[in-house]
């Protein structure tokens, strides 16, 4: 790069390539979240008991990290981007479960 | 006194700069900013930090979901069932299709064709808009069966679904009342889903102007990349109402 | 250089000093160049002004509330009248003078310089965030001058919801406009820190103010969005009455508190983390020593961000959450408190064996590091479970949070202005006006809330316009507190004021401090610098600045 080595940032902090996702890639990312939807609302109908809700929300949150990784390139991205999405899902999730922690605990037996 | 700070290092940094990029600067670069891929990077994170807020937006809503629908299960259950599956699921293939498009549209930026560009961000709108007709459709659905939460709220067919022709449980009259909390969350998550959606769209109108213009297919991509990092969040914060409002019970009462 | 026997060691002679010919003040005329700059630091000129005006209007409710508690009676005003007083006292202070204060002011003007870069990274959303900070600044006056909102700042449920025709919509409406001007501020901070430090300036070279924001922006970024959707709530409820929080329709008042306090406990530490960055920047300088422990205090401040987002619940102790999670609660709490102290620790050790001197920054930082620690510890009281049972709701609670954010946050903004002036003016302010100006406000501030402590302890409540006769003289000792304490806030205002046209001239580094922005002109110019600085030398390198002045010309200016 340059006789100075720049341990900051000015150019191109991580070297993250510029790459490019193919059409293709998002057609099969397409498709999948296609058929994802199809199993939730098939699923829907079985019943499934305390299962129901677990395997709506685990394919809405595959539904949503493969939007996140492939339609807005985080696969591709800095270590940065990477954690910061994570820090946003992880302060979410502070949020609900403590909170929950409070009405769970409210009527123990009763939730 | 000058203001150069007496550095003990040669300082190379400049021509490093100009021996490593041989492409002419973007006219859109900022003076602020070093290099282009310096904006760019900084642009992407900045659209994520937003992002972010958006999360913790949502948060709270989805909070409140959460803790209504376990202590009023029964109604949220009724009330979700008065909620149409084709009109839901269709949406939703709606908005993947419209995400899709998007994404193909900042592929066409960053392989610098402006007609495919402007098609798909054509095809993003158009299919954000039918999004947004058939949710038109459900709440005008809503009202007509005074099923907006309020003054002219109607219980009678939780109370008794029977006489409507719905396979339901009657549900007790304070039971019933609490249909209108799932239905105050179903308005308030989706109208709050498509308030992001028109924002979207309204901005959506301005970059294809832009695009059709020539302003994104010469490298500079980093506008329609940010857009499309919301309008997917958008998308996934649709992915996951869909489950959580129309799906809640649909099997059958065993 | 050698030490003298002035106050100012290596003061260059202030003499020579001459105003810089270019400066981001002169380089463009007229108001529209203000209206529409990108500037960081004029934005940051136009942040101060617009936070000394809502400032002195909350100061002005504050003053009316110690008016009306001088005597036992409710007398000078009817009871909802006065719940205005604290409402718009608290809303004020809080969203419009405490949370922008530092970052907007002095963290807008100096970040960009002390990382080495232009300006922030989004300059247009800092212009933006001024706009919505007066945006929302006028829909709040715009409640006052309707009438007023009376639920406290804190909006409680269900009174806020079903219980008051007061204009609580207004309000909420304001205060979410404000908060998008913090998350703006915040979000722009964050993607500076990471992006745009120059070369050689890592993470652990940039000096403790840096850190100190970037821990106070993500606070802006992920806790001020649940905020945002609190209020919409609110005001849904009140306009649509749809139940979300309203217990006849099966909603629960307390989501709303859970929900609130979810933002406005890391909102203190929004409020008080730039803050500590000043002190850290303030002591270093005055005792010309580089921070003890500068990777501890860096990631404390870090961690109290991060821990900051686990203890809201303390503020709900008595509202009905169950009594484990009021233990958990608890206990986390006791976790938050030890990255403060910390930091405390920390700056007691900067100053052992370093050569104090006594300007007025550092005596600001003095009553900081006193206040700030009483309050810190009265903090620790309350959040122990058996304690809050008895202290809360009363003054105490009023007493604890004013020693931490006027005994703490106001005294480090006010070191920080006074310490940045000559930086940002190119003007001295006069030092013994100055300093009898801080001494005023130490002797006010305790004189106003130490009598709170004890009032609260023997059970006086809080937000209530009469209290029995026997709590009256403390009352009064509070009241004449508040009289000095207004005298000490008005004499800064009067004599920068003066400074900008009669003050002596600064130079470039009148405190012999180290960092980046001691090293260019004074006011400096647009760009900051000529040249983008490579960094090669740790923050607080006194030994570095010794060597760099002894080569240089000696003569300011």
């Amino acid at each position: 790069m340059s006789e100075y080595h720049d341990p900051s940032n000015v150019v191109n902090p991580e070297h993250a390539d510029h790459h490019i996702v193919t059409p293709v890639t998002y057609g099969i990312v397409f498709a999948t979240l296609l058929i994802f939807t199809g199993i939730t609302v098939a699923a829907a109908f079985k019943n499934l008991g305390i299962l129901n809700p677990v395997v709506a929300l685990a394919i809405a949150c595959t539904k949503g990290v493969i939007v996140i990784l492939f339609f807005m390139h985080v696969k591709y991205q800095s270590k940065l981007v990477k954690l910061t999405v994570a820090s946003g899902f992880f302060t979410f999730l502070v949020l609900i479960t403590m909170t929950l922690s409070d009405y769970v605990s409210r009527a123990w037996g009763l939730w | 006194m000058d203001n150069t700070i007496v550095a003990t290092h040669p300082h190379t940094h400049e021509t490093a700069v100009a021996a490593e990029h041989e492409h002419v600067a973007l006219p859109q670069h900022r003076h602020h900013f070093e290099t282009p891929e310096q904006q760019r990077e900084a642009g992407t994170f900045g659209m994520w930090l937003f992002l972010l807020t958006e999360i913790m937006f949502f948060g709270g809503l989805f909070f409140a979901y959460l803790l209504y629908r376990n202590w009023y299960n029964p109604a949220f259950v009724a009330a979700s069932n008065q909620l149409s599956i084709p009109l839901g699921t269709a949406n939703t293939a709606i908005l993947i299709s419209s995400g899709f498009f998007m994404a193909l549209a900042v592929w066409a930026a960053e392989v610098r064709k402006k007609s495919l560009l402007v098609i798909f961000l054509v095809l993003t709108t158009l299919f954000g808009l039918a999004f947004l007709g058939i949710k038109y459709f459900e709440y005008k659905e809503k009202w007509d069966k005074n099923h907006i939460p309020g003054q002219n709220f109607d219980v009678r067919e939780f109370v008794n679904p029977h006489a409507y022709g719905l396979k339901e449980e009657p549900l007790a009259p304070d039971m019933a009342q609490k249909t209108q909390v799932f239905f105050f969350l179903y308005f308030a998550m989706t109208g709050m889903h498509a308030l992001h959606m028109i924002i979207g769209i309204v901005l959506l109108f301005w970059l294809m102007w832009r695009a059709n213009r020539g302003e994104f297919s010469a490298g500079y991509v980093a506008p329609i990349e940010n857009f499309g990092l919301y309008w997917h969040f958008v998308d996934i914060v649709w992915i996951f109402l869909f489950p959580l409002l129309y799906l809640i019970n649909r099997h059958p009462v065993s | 250089m050698s030490a003298t026997s002035s106050t100012i060691l290596n003061l260059p002679d202030q003499r020579t000093a001459t105003l810089p010919k270019r400066t981001y003040i002169n380089n463009e005329d007229g108001l529209l160049s203000w209206l529409f700059t990108g500037d960081h630091k004029r934005i940051a000129i136009l942040y101060l002004i617009s936070i000394t005006f809502f400032f002195f209007i909350g100061g002005a409710f504050a003053g009316l509330i110690r008016l009306e508690l001088l005597t036992p009676q409710g007398d000078l005003m009817a009871s909802d009248t006065y719940n205005k007083m604290f409402s718009m006292h608290g809303i004020i202070m809080v969203f419009l003078f405490l949370v922008p204060s530092v970052p907007a002011t002095l963290g807008n003007f100096l970040m960009p310089i002390m990382l080495g870069a232009k300006d922030l990274a989004f300059p247009k959303i800092n212009l933006l965030s001024w706009y919505l900070y007066w945006l929302g600044g006028i829909v709040v006056l715009g409640a006052l001058v309707l009438g007023g909102v009376d639920t406290g700042w804190t909006f409680t449920t269900p009174l806020s919801t079903h219980y008051l025709n007061t204009h609580v919509v207004t309000a909420a409406t304001g205060v979410f406009i404000l908060g998008f001007s913090s998350i703006f501020t915040g979000l722009n901070f964050i993607v500076t820190i990471h992006r745009m430090r120059a070369p050689g300036m890592t993470w652990f070279r940039m000096p403790l103010f840096v850190w100190s924001h970037y821990a106070a922006s993500i606070l802006m970024v992920l806790g001020t969005p649940v905020l945002a959707i609190t209020l919409t709530l609110v005001a849904l409820e009140r306009l649509v009455g749809i139940g979300v929080f309203d217990p006849t329709k099966g909603g629960d008042p307390l989501l709303f508190q859970h929900l609130f306090w979810f933002y406005s406990h890391p909102a203190v530490y929004i409020m008080i983390l730039p803050g500590m960055g000043v002190i850290s920047e303030v002591i270093s300088t005055f005792s010309r020593k580089r921070v003890f422990g500068y990777t501890a205090v860096a990631f404390s401040s870090v961690a109290i961000a991060l821990f900051g987002f686990f203890v809201w619940a303390h503020h709900m102790f008595i509202m009905g959450v169950s009594n484990y999670s009021a233990l958990v609660f608890s206990l986390l709490t006791m976790l938050v408190a030890v990255p403060s102290a910390i930091k405390t620790f920390n700056w007691a050790f900067t100053m052992q064996k370093g050569s104090i001197t006594f300007e007025t920054p550092m005596l600001y930082a003095f009553g900081f590091l006193g206040l700030f620690t009483i309050g810190g510890m009265t903090g620790v009281f309350l959040g122990a479970l058996g304690m809050d049972i008895h202290l809360t709701e009363t003054y105490f609670i009023v007493a604890h949070f004013h020693f931490v954010m006027v005994g703490g946050m106001l005294m480090a903004f006010l070191a920080g202005i006074h310490f940045w002036w000559p930086k940002m003016t190119g003007r001295m302010y006069p030092e013994s006006l100055s300093k009898l100006a801080a001494v005023t406000t130490f002797i006010g501030f305790n004189l106003t809330f130490l009598p709170q402590f004890i009032l609260g302890y023997l059970g006086m409540p809080r937000r209530y316009h009469a209290y029995p006769p026997e709590f009256q003289v403390l009352n009064v000792l509070s009241t004449a507190g508040a009289t000095v304490l207004g005298v000490g806030y008005m004499l800064p205002l009067l004599y920068l004021a003066w400074s900008l046209k009669y003050g002596a001239i600064a130079g470039n580094n009148p405190w012999q401090a180290t960092g980046l922005e001691w090293q260019i002109q004074s006011p400096p110019i647009t760009e900051n610098f000529i040249e983008i600085p490579i960094v090669d030398h740790e923050a607080y390198d006194y030994e570095w600045l010794e060597h760099k002045t002894a080569q240089e010309v000696t003569t300011v200016g």
